[in-house]
């Protein structure tokens, strides 16, 4: 056990040491320096910009800069829908899978346009290779450009003093791929390739087993959808189990690259914020916040896995590898439980074990580490959900020392406040009203109709969707709106979630729970940028001290955790209380 | 500062909040505050429940005893809230109504006009009779029936009901210092006035209607305030609402009054209860220290400050330059030079000169003028003055270049010891009389600025709140820079003109600061008006009032520094409450949460970890707590929050470690000792 708590205590300690300095590549990169792949790309990117008449020197305004980023993913959606309800005749399609349901393709072109990567499919039988490369690949990369040039609008917004002009969209965003999300895919799809992950074209390969029955095994372009669905904080799997898959995930190396690759862009923002606006101080109170909450989620659930289950050790059988139910043995209790909390907390949503399956304080880590959606967080995002905390924390702590609230010689005043407090509370109310809906239908257990029906077509109850009753079944509904909201995409498994039902309420979950994060930040922080500068005086309040980082944590405790207390009450505590 | 009622229950005004607090209760009322809003309706849903159960004896909601407390917890919590808004409307009118008293109908002694000119005759008329416009005869003995404007005359006059201050002042047509206020008495001289408000608008009536709430409009803090409350009760009715289903799914009934205490105790009710009264207690402490305010934004504002511009003459130095030393020309005597010196003095009535006479008595010198003696008054051209005695010696005494051209002129030379002494004298910021006698220099006097006793600690205090100071003076940059080091202020304007200020306070706002500056003179008024803190002196011009956002009834020119705390403690009372009233929410989730479910799913008990005795208690001891914590957090309210000058960080340490971790800490402690009490009947 302890080798294993010193595994999982070094790769957080590698993915620190690697992230440092590819914040500081990354703050070169946005900041227009020149990196060592000008020469190879450079005169690429010029070609393809120059026929698609896109000037990225122009400066852009934040309405202008939202405008690119929701015409080019609306752009991607219709694209994605095409291909999901068309892949049955489309090329690249060796083992004769079809078309999506418009409901299921909705929810999948969302899903991965969104960065969340829900998955109501399985991959083995949902999509065709080309599915899985020109659309399920290729909007793993760009949603997280999106993301990231998200964020960089906002850093810029932080660094220039007084400015409308907050760079170029496509800019960040083409950058964003071909200077940090492209090179570190091919690193982590080359080592995979290398440890036994296919990456082929090739339909089902099959072989008959010692016992004489003929299996089939599903292979074709893995690697490359593994490499971006981690280094992208996607999480959508190539195979229906995800990174628990031996070919997904072969072995504890390989899970120690997967485990890096989802780890380092959303650590590596937070260090690119502090060398880019040239306080990297503030990036250690963001990077020290975020560590905190890190660690006091995974503690919980690290030591809730190595206790193992109290209803086994009841029987008499001792569990000295801890709770291994639903977990791969190459990983076991102690990595499994990292992963379980490192993909929730950055919104990945790979999984390397069944997350049903995890001790209920473990679920309620993972719930608890959705729900605040503030420490590291998905690629680019994750800074732009702590962006709203710190707004609100600033405007309570300014107030506390004196002084109408300033961030970064900003004032933040009612039009600020309205956006964060928006941005805030949606989160909240999306799981919670989903969630609601959701037991409300299940407790009445009400005929479903053409929302939810059987294998045989008939409508099935609503009660059908769970295959747990009681607090457990709370929680799986619970896990998808969280998950979906939280644009994590890990599942909680167990529900019936490929229906209609699921996949439109989830679907709708997701488009507000993505794009209203994303325009919020950009909106304050373009707000705040065209305000007057105030220089610092002995009066102003320093954002970038522990104690302004302490005021942080206090508002994300209060107003992102506490809020779901009643909800985690019903689901993982009475759970956890009454095994 | 007159005498000041400091006792915060005044039993008369808590006598007008409590029935104010009833009259508040009218929804209309309400609904400026979101957060109380809710509280009502939350009380109403209680009331026809509590009705309900009274009518049918349906007992599936609860007994009707625990469904009636409630309810009335839940009524004493808007009352508290209400009651809290009231007494600061209350102090504030008391105070208002206190300097507004002193005004109240005085015969007026109205000038009749005719033709263009106010000459005819004299009409005896009640004081609230008197408009705008029109002119009033005050003489010896009179009280002064409204604010106005003097065109004519100069006159004495005690303004101690208004400032406390009981040296009389002199006020005079034409200058800076023409304006006087009603309730003050003439002491010598006739005046004519010229009533320069309407009755009934004054800066006082208008302030009067600010803290009534008639017209007092949210602050842009208070309304960004407002929307992070109005953010946060709108997550607990997410909170509440989806309670609902999820108890349904999980078979477990939750009683209505559980649902609606869960969500009163959640949303921040103290310091939604309390925000108007910290807004109109801030305008109250301004009024307290004889400073009315225009808006409530203005004091706000005062907080944020980063300039603070002030007349040094007055402000920073005692009035004026008084004599310090005596040099005499070699080959001339100490004694004689300071007899010299005296007799040009004596009949000189600047204070210059009459500090020159109380030095020389100081240093046992005594002289007289003789009879038949000659004066020569000072005059822009000669720039001295002195005396010409019948002895015929002429003394004269005045800047240094003026008496060196009379001197030069009759043939003499300033001696070398007294032009360096005249230059090290400019060089310590002091100015050097030179004094002749017979056109031959007998000496120079020196004269200083004297800084006010405590000043230098001030604006140390300024400093370490982040506030620049910046010293503005009509004299040389040497001597001001000397004064302003010595003094401790950060910057200097010498030789300041009106423009000059402007200017300075313009370029500061370019930089992103804001400005306040004090100022009295018409000349003064574009500055103050473009200063984001303007604070008139009641004594200065009308011009100067208008464009000002405060006016200071004391004329102290150090006002402004507590006027920057008084905006400070502001702000920081209304910061430090909402962490207080946010951080209470883990406590009572503690309480209630397992009290909601602890019948149905029995493991959940071990959530209950302040052991509080039933359901029932804990959710009472919850809203009980929730609403006690108002009244109790009243004084802190009205009095704000003490303002210590030491630096950003460190005062938020303090105060999220008194308030933050109080906040958490201190419910558990309440709940559990309520509960104790509750559980004898619950």
């Amino acid at each position: 056990m302890t080798t294993e708590l010193l595994g999982i205590a070094l790769i957080f300690g590698i993915t620190i040491a690697l992230s440092i300095p590819l914040g500081r590549y990354m703050a070169r990169v946005y900041a227009g320096e020149r990196t060592l792949l000008d020469p190879v790309l450079g005169p690429l990117e010029r070609l393809f910009l120059r026929i698609s008449g896109i000037d990225t020197l122009r400066e852009m305004t934040w309405k202008e800069h939202l405008k690119a980023l929701l015409t080019i993913n609306l752009v991607w959606f219709l694209w994605a829908m095409f291909v999901l309800t068309n892949q049955s005749w489309l090329p690249w399609n060796p083992d004769g899978n079809p078309d999506m349901t418009p409901d299921l393709a909705f929810n999948t072109a969302i899903s991965f346009l969104v960065n969340c990567n829900l998955q109501h499919y399985s991959g083995e039988t949902g999509v065709s290779y080309f599915t899985q490369i020109f659309c399920l690949n290729f909007l793993q990369f760009v949603s997280a450009g999106t993301g990231m040039a998200a964020a960089v609008i906002v850093f810029k917004a932080i660094r220039d003093k007084q400015t409308t002009q907050l760079g170029n969209f496509y800019d960040f965003f083409l950058k964003s791929c071909t200077r940090v999300l492209l090179p570190l895919s091919l690193i982590v799809a080359v080592t995979l390739v290398f440890n036994g992950t296919p990456m082929n074209l090739e339909g089902k390969a099959s072989y008959v087993s010692m016992q004489g029955d003929s299996v089939q095994v599903s292979q074709g372009p893995a690697a490359a959808m593994i490499a971006i669905k981690h280094i992208g904080t996607n999480g959508g799997g190539y195979f229906g189990v995800n990174s628990a898959h031996p070919l997904e995930n072969p072995s504890y190396f390989t899970m120690i690259v997967e485990l890096l690759a989802q780890t380092i862009i959303p650590l590596g923002m937070i260090f690119a914020l502090g060398y880019y606006i040239r306080n990297r101080k503030f990036s250690y109170m963001v990077f020290g916040v975020m560590t905190v909450g890190f660690l006091a989620l995974l503690a919980p659930a690290v030591w809730s896995e190595v206790q193992g289950n109290p209803a086994i050790a009841q029987l008499g059988i001792s569990q000295p590898g801890g709770s291994m139910e639903g977990k791969e043995v190459r990983f076991g209790s102690v990595a499994s439980a990292y992963w379980s909390i490192i993909t929730t907390v950055i919104s990945t949503g790979s999984v390397n074990a069944m997350h049903d399956s995890t001790m209920p304080l473990s679920g309620m880590a993972e719930l608890l580490s959705m729900m605040t959606n503030a420490f590291y967080g998905g690629c680019g995002v994750g800074i732009l959900n702590f962006y709203i905390f710190i707004i609100l924390a600033v405007f309570i702590s300014g107030l506390m020392v004196g002084r109408t609230p300033e961030f970064m010689g900003k004032k933040v005043e009612g039009r600020e406040m309205k956006i964060a407090m928006i941005v805030a509370l949606l989160h909240p109310l999306l799981i919670m009203a989903g969630t609601a809906i959701a037991s409300y239908l299940a407790a009445g257990d009400v005929n479903m109709g053409w929302w939810y029906l059987n294998a045989e077509g008939q409508p099935n109850t609503a009660t059908a969707w769970l295959n747990n009753p009681g607090f457990h079944g709370f929680s799986e509904m619970l896990y998808e709106y969280t998950s979906s909201s939280a644009n994590n995409g890990s599942g909680f498994e167990g529900l019936g979630d490929n229906n209609p039902f699921w996949n439109i309420t989830t679907g709708i979950c997701l488009i507000f729970s993505r794009f209203l994060p994303i325009i919020g930040p950009v909106a304050i922080a373009g707000l705040l940028a065209s305000k007057k500068y105030i220089p610092e005086s002995a009066g102003t309040l320093r954002t970038d001290t522990g104690t302004f980082g302490i005021m942080v944590f206090a508002v994300i405790v209060i107003l992102a955790a506490l809020a779901f207390f009643p909800a985690l009450a019903l689901g993982p505590l009475a759970e956890y209380f009454s095994i | 500062m007159s005498t000041k009622s400091t006792r915060l229950f005044e039993p008369a005004l808590v006598q007008t909040a409590i029935r104010e607090a009833f009259v508040k209760l009218n929804p209309r009322s309400q609904f400026r505050n979101p957060v109380m809003f809710t509280v009502e309706l939350g009380t109403i849903v209680m009331l026809l429940v509590t009705v309900y159960i009274a009518a049918t004896g349906d007992q599936s909601q609860g007994s009707l005893a625990y469904n009636l407390i409630v309810f009335i917890v839940l009524l004493l919590t808007l009352l508290f809230a209400n009651f809290a808004e009231a007494l600061a409307e209350a102090r504030g009118k008391a105070q208002a109504d206190s300097l507004r008293k002193t005004r109240e109908e005085t015969p007026a002694r109205l000038v009749q006009p005719i033709g263009e000119l106010y000459v005819g005759e004299i009409k005896t008329v009640p004081s609230s009779q008197l408009r705008k416009g029109d002119v009033f005869l005050c003489e010896t003995g009179d009280i002064i029936p409204s604010d106005g404007e003097i065109i004519e005359g100069i006159a004495t006059i005690d303004e101690s009901a208004i400032t406390g201050e009981s040296a009389p002042v002199i006020r005079e047509a034409g200058g800076d210092r023409s304006s006087v206020t009603g309730g003050t008495k003439v002491l010598s001289d006739q005046i004519k006035v010229l009533v320069t408000t309407e009755p009934g608008e004054s800066f006082l009536d208008k302030m009067i209607a600010l803290v009534e709430g008639a017209s007092r409009q949210k602050t842009p803090n208070e309304i960004a305030l407002t929307i992070l409350l109005a953010g946060f009760t709108l997550v607990f009715v997410i909170v509440c609402i989806t309670l609902k289903p999820f108890a349904d799914y999980a078979n477990t009934p939750i009683p209505i009054a559980a649902f609606i205490s869960l969500f009163v105790c959640l949303i921040p009710t103290t310091i939604g209860g309390l925000l108007s009264a910290i807004g109109i207690a801030g305008m109250d402490r301004a009024l307290r220290a004889n400073v009315i305010t225009k808006s409530g934004k203005a004091v706000e504002t005062a907080g944020d400050v980063d300039t603070l511009l002030l007349d040094k003459t007055g402000t920073i130095t005692l009035g004026n330059r008084r004599a310090t030393h005596f040099w005499p020309a070699n080959g001339v005597t100490e004694n004689d030079f300071v007899e010299t010196a005296l007799l040009s003095s004596l009949a000189d009535e600047t204070p210059e000169g009459k500090s020159i006479v109380e030095l020389a008595q100081q240093q046992g010198i005594k002289a007289s003028l003789p009879a038949g003696v000659e004066l020569i008054r000072f005059t822009a051209e000669t720039r001295s003055s002195g005396v010409n005695l019948p002895s015929g010696v002429r003394i004269r005494k005045g800047a240094q270049d003026s008496i060196r051209n009379q001197v030069i002129r009759q043939g003499n030379t300033v001696p070398a010891e007294i032009a360096d002494r005249v230059k090290a004298i400019s060089q310590n910021g002091g100015t050097p009389l030179v004094v002749a006698q017979n056109d031959e220099v007998q000496g120079v006097i020196e004269l200083q600025d004297i800084i006010k006793p405590g000043m230098q600690e001030r604006f140390e205090r300024l400093r370490k709140m982040g506030v620049k100071t910046v010293m503005v003076t009509g004299d040389n940059p040497l001597t001001a820079e000397y004064i302003a080091k010595k003094a401790g202020v950060d910057d200097f304007i010498a030789e300041a003109k009106p423009e000059d200020k402007m200017q300075y306070i313009r370029t500061e706002q370019a930089n992103g600061k804001l400005v306040a500056m004090m100022g009295d003179g018409t000349n003064d008024a574009p500055a103050l008006a473009q200063a984001d803190v303007g604070v008139a002196m009641n004594s200065g011009t009308q011009a100067a009032k208008e464009a000002g956002n405060m006016v200071d009834l004391d004329n102290d020119p150090t006002k402004l520094i507590e006027i920057v705390e008084i905006g400070k403690q502001l702000l920081m009372t209304r910061g430090t409450l909402t962490t207080f009233s946010i951080a209470n929410d883990v406590a009572k989730y503690f309480a209630i949460v397992p009290a909601l479910f602890i019948l149905s799913i029995p493991g959940l008990q071990r959530l209950n970890i302040m052991r509080l005795h039933s359901p029932e208690s804990a959710i009472l001891s919850a809203v009980i707590f929730n609403a006690i914590i108002i009244p109790m957090l009243i004084p802190l309210a009205l009095k704000g929050v003490a303002y210590k000058p030491i630096g950003a960080s460190a005062l938020l340490r303090r105060n999220l470690f008194i308030y933050g971790l109080g906040g958490v800490v201190i419910p558990f402690i309440g709940i559990k000792l309520i509960d104790l009490g509750v559980s004898l009947f619950f």
